[in-house]
């Protein structure tokens, strides 16, 4: 079964310029990591909620300091407000991660296409990520879960660097304890407080109950983690074109003009994030960019 | 014996091996359990086990002075642990402790060293499943050691 994933709209200017931030309001924070922030934010007087497809993203500029693609990682049913959960990694995201309630982010978005969640009814679906790669991934799990009954087998294996660097508890804990989903964690590291799994994401692959043959693969995370994860998927019997891959690329514009985020013939902003993998394997195995 | 006959045989690690040569290995095999944080075994002891997991979780831990041990790696239902029994000196590298309760069989490793040294298609045979659990955890190891969820590799 081979699927592409949904199309949506080049830019959604919301009757305006895609390239004009407009000033949403941070409504709360949340502290996920040590190094990870999760921000709500309010849409400026007038506007009536935010609609996005899971996957898709948002250019956030923290002003005086700079313009990053973040994920939306919140509920695609509740789009009254707008979440973002951001890794501190520099300068931008550090400026994102330090804003308090009340203060502004410049919001341009939402831009590129996202995960087929509609279009692989009827398969299992394998949702596989590291690092703050669940991020992007929450709003998928969500639909899924919001539409169960029109799917499989539906897991989750998530991988982080240690207990410390797990994302989401609350969410994690909640999806545990229903029937219909199997998650499984893992971490590379953790002292022997930790009573789960150790080692690597791809370790959780093999273990996990799903139909190779009437299955779909949600991968995000570091390029390294997804290379090896779609090794391993193919080896259980995934099919190339059942596997989706999201992919990271320095932006600039967001819609598609500047060139910046180019992998091969394609714009990450405008084709991506999410494609494919069979559309990318090359890129995957190309040595240097 | 016929019950662990048909759980040996059955598992996915000796898939294709000959019956007589499954025999050979249920003759060195037992059932064996932990309660949760008993150790299967301890680094530097003689290493003359490996066990088939069939419940419950083991992790694989080292031990640094005056810090808490390290986990390295655990191991879960359906999956084979140990393989220093394989190997001279014959000593375990690391410690196995018990996460929780854990059921197992255990095959005797000198045993079948013995057995194998005798008949060198078992040897062959139990060498070539070895050779890939070893190799797969060699890759998991490597993949651990990027740290690729660090903030110089993501990407
Ligand atoms: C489509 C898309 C979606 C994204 N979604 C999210 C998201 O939901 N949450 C999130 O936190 N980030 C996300 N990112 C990554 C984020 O855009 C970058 O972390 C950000 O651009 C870094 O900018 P900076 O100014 O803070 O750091 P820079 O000054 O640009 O970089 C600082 C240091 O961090 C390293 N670095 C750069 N990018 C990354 C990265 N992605 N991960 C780890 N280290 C990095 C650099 O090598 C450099 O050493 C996404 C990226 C793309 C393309
Ligand atoms: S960021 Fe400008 S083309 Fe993609």
């Amino acid at each position: 079964m081979a699927t592409t994933p949904t199309s949506s709209p080049l830019h959604d200017v919301r009757d305006g310029d895609p390239m004009l931030a407009r000033p949403f309001q941070i409504r709360r924070t949340r502290k996920d990591t040590y190094d990870t922030v999760s921000l709500q934010l309010k849409p400026p007087d007038g506007d009536d909620g935010f609609p996005f497809e899971p996957g898709q993203f948002n250019m956030l500029y923290a002003y005086g300091v700079g313009e990053v693609p973040i994920s939306i990682s919140g509920n695609p049913a509740k789009n009254d407000s707008l979440v973002h959960t951001i890794r501190a990694v520099g300068a931008a995201t550090r400026a994102l991660t330090s804003l308090k309630v009340g203060d502004s982010v410049g919001v341009r978005g939402p831009f590129g296409k996202g995960w087929p969640v509609e279009a692989v009814a009827g398969n299992d679906v394998v949702v596989i990520t590291g690092g703050i790669g669940l991020a992007p991934l929450r709003p998928a799990i969500y639909q899924l879960l919001a539409h169960r009954e029109e799917y499989g087998k539906v897991v989750l294996l998530y991988g982080a660097r240690t207990p410390e660097d797990i994302l989401f508890r609350r969410n994690l804990e909640k999806w545990r304890s229903r029937f219909d989903i199997e998650t499984a964690l893992t971490v590379d590291r953790a002292a022997r407080s930790w009573k789960g799994n150790v080692g690597v994401v791809t370790q959780l692959i093999p273990r996990a109950v799903f139909d190779p043959l009437h299955c779909v693969a949600f991968v995000c995370g570091p390029e390294i983690m997804m290379r090896f994860t779609v090794m391993e998927l193919i080896k259980r019997g995934v099919a190339e074109n059942n596997i989706f891959v999201s992919m990271e690329r320095n932006m600039k514009c967001g819609i598609g003009l500047c060139g910046h985020c180019q992998l091969g013939s394609s714009f990450v902003c405008k084709d991506g994030p999410v494609y494919c993998y069979e559309d990318v394997r090359d890129s995957f195995r190309k040595r240097e960019m | 014996m016929e019950n662990l006959e048909r759980i040996l045989s059955e598992h996915p690690f000796l898939e294709g091996m000959d019956v007589d040569q499954v025999q050979l290995l249920v003759g060195c095999a037992s059932n064996v359990f932990f309660q949760a944080n008993e150790f299967l075994f301890r680094e530097g002891e003689p290493a003359d086990t490996f066990y088939f997991i069939r419940h419950g979780k083991v992790s694989i831990e080292t031990h640094v002075p005056q810090r808490e041990p390290i986990v390295i790696q655990s191991q879960d239902e359906g999956e084979i642990l140990g393989w220093s029994w394989l190997v001279p000196p014959y000593r375990w590298h690391f410690d196995a402790r018990a996460v929780e309760l854990t059921r197992a069989i255990a095959l005797d490793g000198k045993c079948l060293r013995d057995k194998c040294e005798q008949d060198h298609d078992l040897g062959y045979e139990v060498m070539k499943r070895f050779a890939l659990i070893i190799a797969e955890r060699l890759g998991a190891t490597r993949l651990q050691l990027m740290d690729i969820y660090g903030h110089n590799t993501d990407k």
